[in-house]
């Protein structure tokens, strides 16, 4: 115990087992998400004392921001539809009937073969090893950027990447195939005192976003973190409705669910067209084909978060129709 | 000198932040804790974030701080205020005694 963070440390793997077990084991379906919320949190702080800051940028914004205000509004439709929305205590209340036990022992079978997977590959795993960190550093400046993880991502296993944005266009394409139309639950109303912060917080977000994009060059930032972040104003637009949105809106939405994709694919087939191996990007250009790569993927990864978030392709409203969305 | 001054903030700081989480442990009713969390909080935060700001190396450090500071004073001030308009308007928190 030399060092005192090694007690700060074991408190917080403690802390975060804790967490895990507690959202597993409550009853009720909203203390089960601000457990997770949390658990997502120190999650965070956890891979920044990894010293991966990269990762935990992007836990905080995806897994916890992004994935917390999913579940919550999952929750309300649930709610809604379960018909304990507005009740007294409705926070008491878990609204969805019991899962039948052969589900729980299916899922409790697949999720014990992964562990175990993961078992497996980590005491496979050369112990202490140098890891791919010399072979990174070796060829840092083939990559274009200064940032290793930037390097990696975009260049060195681009397409890994390119498959992590079409995952994301995936779906957004399912949601909007099963949900169109209108919301039957109501939105919730939040009040001035919520309006005027979120009036307050919108300019900051497009700012905090678009500087983690750009920084993502030399340092901890990027296309995924900086989308998260940019989500999060579309999310605030669609809770203060100062944006609802309409059926006009859908080609708009669709080319930028697309764009990121599409610039990534376009992008490589170029380079290859060249004489060159896909991804393999030409050194003088390397940089500004990276970050026009992420540019695009982060309007991308913003618009289908947050169409993710609204949940239903907004279609033609019948007359007398409530437009509320 | 300065890391007397910090390592003073800081723990003052703390000492809100516990005082604050007592109070959300011990407190009766939704109301109560929410006053002491957001006030013992909102000191705390103030505190701790004017001490790591003594000991910022840069002048662009110091300025995130206070860019920090200021966002999740005013997230924190709405997140109480959402809180207890919902308690309020479903009636979930009161206390019966």
């Amino acid at each position: 115990m030399t060092d005192p963070l090694v007690i700060f440390d074991l408190l917080l793997a403690l802390a975060i087992v804790a967490l895990a077990a507690a959202s597993l084991s409550v009853r009720d379906l909203f203390s089960m998400i601000v457990l997770f919320i949390i658990f997502g949190l120190l999650s965070a702080l956890a891979w920044v004392r990894l010293s991966a800051p990269d990762v935990a940028l992007a836990e905080a914004a995806i897994g916890t921001g992004v994935t917390g205000a999913l579940l919550l509004k999952t929750l309300h439709h649930l709610r809604f539809a379960s018909g304990t929305l507005g009740q007294k205590a409705a926070y008491g209340v878990t609204p969805v009937a019991p899962v039948p036990m052969a589900v729980i022992m299916t899922n409790a079978v697949f999720c014990g073969l992964i562990t175990l997977g993961l078992v497996v590959a980590f005491l496979g795993a050369p112990a202490a090893g140098p890891g791919f960190d010399p072979l990174v550093a070796e060829a840092m400046p083939q990559s274009g950027v200064e940032h290793p993880v930037t390097g990696v991502l975009l260049n060195f296993r681009s397409y890994d990447t390119l498959m992590e944005v079409v995952v994301l266009l995936a779906a957004v394409v399912a949601v909007w195939q099963i949900e169109r139309g209108l919301s039957e639950a109501p939105a919730p109303a939040m009040g001035e005192v919520w309006q005027g912060f979120a009036r307050l917080a919108l300019p900051a977000i497009v700012v905090v976003g678009t500087y983690l994009l750009w920084v993502g060059a030399e340092a901890p930032g990027g296309a995924f973190q900086g989308g998260a972040v940019l989500a999060a104003v579309g999310l605030l637009l669609l809770l203060t409705r100062a944006y609802v949105p309409q059926p006009a809106h859908r080609g708009i939405a669709r080319g930028a669910f697309v764009l990121g994709t599409a610039a990534f694919a376009l992008v490589a087939l170029l380079v290859a067209s060249g004489g060159r191996v896909a991804f393999e990007y030409p050194l003088d250009h390397a940089k500004t084909l990276i970050l026009l790569i992420e540019g695009m993927v982060t309007i991308s990864i913003a618009v289908t978060l947050a169409a993710l978030f609204h949940g239903r392709e907004p279609v033609a409203l019948a007359k007398g129709d409530r437009n509320d969305t | 000198m300065q890391d007397v001054v910090a390592a003073v903030l800081i723990t003052t700081g703390t000492v809100f932040f516990i005082a604050g989480t007592v109070g959300l442990l011990r407190f009766p009713d939704i109301f109560c804790r929410l006053h002491a969390l957001t006030k013992a909080d909102g000191l705390g935060l103030a505190l701790i974030a004017l001490g790591v700001a003594f000991l910022a190396a840069t002048p662009g450090a110091v300025f995130r701080i206070v860019l920090i500071w200021f966002f999740v004073a005013a997230a924190s001030a709405t997140c109480g205020h959402l809180v207890a308009r919902y308690a309020r308007r479903s009636g979930a928190g009161v206390r019966h005694d």
